[in-house]
């Protein structure tokens, strides 16, 4: 084990991550939820609520929206999980006693990440405006609050947790099985002694890396519509989107998965470091991506890392199409992520791959 | 004289960390010769030809090979090359006739099912085209990476002991064939420990610890030795071969099954040595020394300067 550092290092460093990952990236309870304001009234009473909801730990205001159709385009996006709108006359109504309406909408696909904050508005809000609503227009706080609020769970209504981890499976299961399909090409190649013969053939690198990737699209195609057919038929996920611009997607993440497995490849030594590798970079694929836990419910620097990660963007990409009926606009944004993941990925590769066998 | 001159390198060196596995070697090999690399394991054979055809990196080095920089142009070398591993090197999932069709892709073998078929034809795998290659004996593997080496019509061929382990008979049809293709004029490097295929060979090298100890045609390189070879024949012969190897002027007494060599570079002394000895029941008498005399003499020699 003296002359494998790499075992050696896995063997310090897994624990090592495992304790980070789980002990300081992972949280159930997300907070600090990025949050959007369609602000069609904006009396003191409409700004006291605001700050209600930027008081509690739960929401946090990115941005001001004008209009509907943003407000639509960023929930789909998924700039944001929170659109709260506060209705033209707001204070007008509240006032007369006519209890508007508060909206909030929610980005539900995940519904453990919007869950608790959904729980927490309607103390949050009744209590809002207690302080406004003193003396004279005490009257207004009412046995049922001054005003009503109505939460909208965008995309995944009944907050079924299947619609979100389902597709996600997709994802996990190609990032497993396609960097360990290829995460031995080469290492097995060289234990066999067949490197030392196609080496001597006059082929360029990427030619040989391209060659151990592309078939392999095929066999992700095959998990890909194995899951697909079962989100369908037995777990009823909807189907918003366009099924052919999933599998397009598809092909580009399994690719990016292929390019990762192949790189690693090229870096290890042996068969059971080309293993680890796969492992190291599962590890944090499963729970940085969002598929575990909510995205946003991890510190920064996790959040970092997982946007390096393919699994990270197809996660979107495929809960997107398939629950918000997401088109290429929006997909586009995240699929040049993998894209240049594959790409850098893949130079690492060429440029590690050896054409002598020392 | 120069324009058909296959491989002209000089320096040729490699070092694994500190052992040096090849030094300094130069060697000239002409076109539709068949040239023997001999050695001892771990001489140095196997790591010469990968530096050939751009394998392993040469630490220092110059000259040709196919008219391209053996150092620059491993690439085009490649092109013309058909390099047979010491190891059984070919993909065991994969049947006979899809490791050709491989190899031939690889090369960019235009016309290629023609081309796998007619290597098929020629190496009479015929019947066996849809057996995988796991499954194929020794002497099959053998003709099969023979067949693929050839698929490209290569000019030139390294062979690293491509018989080892084949029978008799497979051997000897597989350096008919050799011969025959040396004669439309493909060139051979062929690293072997058997001494009837090195008497096979057009010329020969010898290698020991990197070092090119001999070369050239079997006649100079036993002329080379300048060795004197006593033939014994009798009984309890490994009796007077152990009292033999002590006495000066014996450089070894070799047992070749029911008779001694005895040879040494000193005649004089030597037929001194053994005069005790060429008494009943033992017959002695001078013959000219073999091949195989001289490479263990040249072993023994060497082995001595290493360790000095
Ligand atoms: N990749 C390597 N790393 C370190 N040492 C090596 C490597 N390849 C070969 N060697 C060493 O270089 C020396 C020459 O080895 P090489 O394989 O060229 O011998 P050979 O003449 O082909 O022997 P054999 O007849 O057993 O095939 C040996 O001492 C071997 O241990
Ligand atoms: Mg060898």
């Amino acid at each position: 084990m003296r002359r494998d550092r790499l075992t050696f290092g896995m063997i310090i460093g897994i624990p090592v991550v495992q304790l980070m990952l789980f002990g300081y990236a992972i949280n159930g309870d997300p907070k600090h939820l990025p949050t959007a304001v369609l602000l069609a009234d904006s009396s003191q009473y409409g700004r006291s609520m605001l700050s209600a909801l930027k008081n509690s730990d739960y929401f946090h205001f990115v941005r001001k929206l004008h209009n509907e159709a943003e407000a639509e385009t960023a929930l789909a996006r998924g700039e944001v999980q929170f659109i709260v709108t506060i209705p033209e006359n707001f204070s007008r109504s509240l006032l007369r006693g006519d209890k508007p309406t508060i909206l909030i909408e929610a980005d539900a696909t995940d519904p453990s990440a919007t869950g608790n904050a959904i729980a927490s508005l309607r103390t949050l809000l009744a209590s809002a405006l207690q302080h406004d609503l003193k003396g004279p227009l005490g009257f207004l706080a009412g046995s049922d609050g001054p005003i009503n609020l109505r939460v909208h769970a965008r995309y995944n209504p009944e907050g079924i947790s299947q619609y979100n981890i389902v597709p996600g499976l997709m994802g996990v299961v190609l990032t497993m099985t396609m960097v360990m399909i290829t995460g031995l090409a080469i290492t097995r190649e060289r234990e066999r002694g067949t490197m030392e013969n196609l080496l001597s053939m006059p082929t360029r690198p990427l030619e040989v890396l391209l060659g151990k990737i592309i078939p392999y699209i095929f066999v992700g195609y095959i998990q890909a519509g194995l899951i697909l057919t079962a989100a369908r038929f037995l777990f009823h996920v909807p189907m918003a989107g366009s099924i052919p611009l999933l599998l397009l997607v598809a092909s580009v993440f399994i690719a990016a998965n292929l390019a990762m497995g192949i790189t690693f490849s090229t870096l290890a030594k042996n068969q059971l470091q080309a293993v680890q590798m796969t492992f190291f970079f599962f590890l944090p694929s499963l729970l940085l991506s969002g598929f575990m836990f909510p995205f946003r419910g991890m510190p920064d620097w996790a959040q970092v890392i997982g946007e390096l990660l393919p699994l990270t963007h197809f996660l979107r990409i495929i809960r997107g199409i398939l629950l918000k009926g997401n088109g290429f606009e929006e997909v586009i944004l995240q699929l040049w992520q993998i894209v240049l993941f594959a790409v850098v990925v893949l130079t690492i590769g060429v440029k590690r791959y050896r054409k002598t066998l020392d | 004289m120069t324009d058909n001159v296959v491989i002209d390198v000089r320096g040729m060196t490699k070092r694994f960390g500190a052992l040096t596995a090849v030094n300094g070697i130069d060697l000239q090999v002409r076109q539709g010769e068949v040239y023997g690399f001999l050695g001892p394991n771990g001489s140095g054979k196997t790591t010469f030809i990968r530096m050939l055809c751009g394998l392993l990196a040469a630490d220092a080095g110059e000259g040709t090979c196919l008219d391209f920089d053996v150092i620059r142009e491993s690439e085009s070398i490649k092109r013309q090359v058909g390099y047979m591993t010491q190891r059984f090197s070919f993909y065991e999932d994969l049947s006979i006739i899809e490791n050709l069709d491989f190899v031939a892709r690889m090369y960019g073998v235009s016309n290629r099912r023609a081309a796998v078929h007619e290597s098929i034809e020629r190496l009479g795998l015929a019947g066996r085209q849809k057996q995988l290659a796991g499954e194929l004996s020794g002497g099959w593997k053998q003709r099969l990476a023979l067949a693929a080496c050839l698929i490209h019509n290569p000019r030139l061929l390294l062979l690293d002991e491509p018989t080892a382990g084949v029978d008799p008979k497979a051997r000897r049809d597989f350096w008919e064939q050799i011969h025959e293709l040396a004669g439309q004029g493909l060139t051979f490097l062929i690293s072997t420990h058997y001494m009837d295929e090195a008497e096979r060979c057009d010329r020969l090298a010898y290698l020991s610890y990197g070092n090119l100890l001999t070369s050239g045609t079997a006649a100079e390189v036993i002329a080379g030795a300048q060795l004197t070879t006593w033939l014994a024949s009798g009984p309890n012969l490994q009796v007077i071969a152990r009292q033999l190897r002590t006495k000066p002027g014996v450089g070894q007494a070799v047992a070749f099954g029911a008779r001694l060599h005895v040879s040494g570079t000193e005649a004089l002394r030597l037929e001194q040595a053994i005069a005790p000895f060429r008494t009943e029941p033992y017959s002695w008498q001078q013959i000219n020394p073999g091949l195989e005399d001289v490479f263990i003499h040249l072993m023994g020699n060497s082995k001595d300067n290493y360790q000095a």
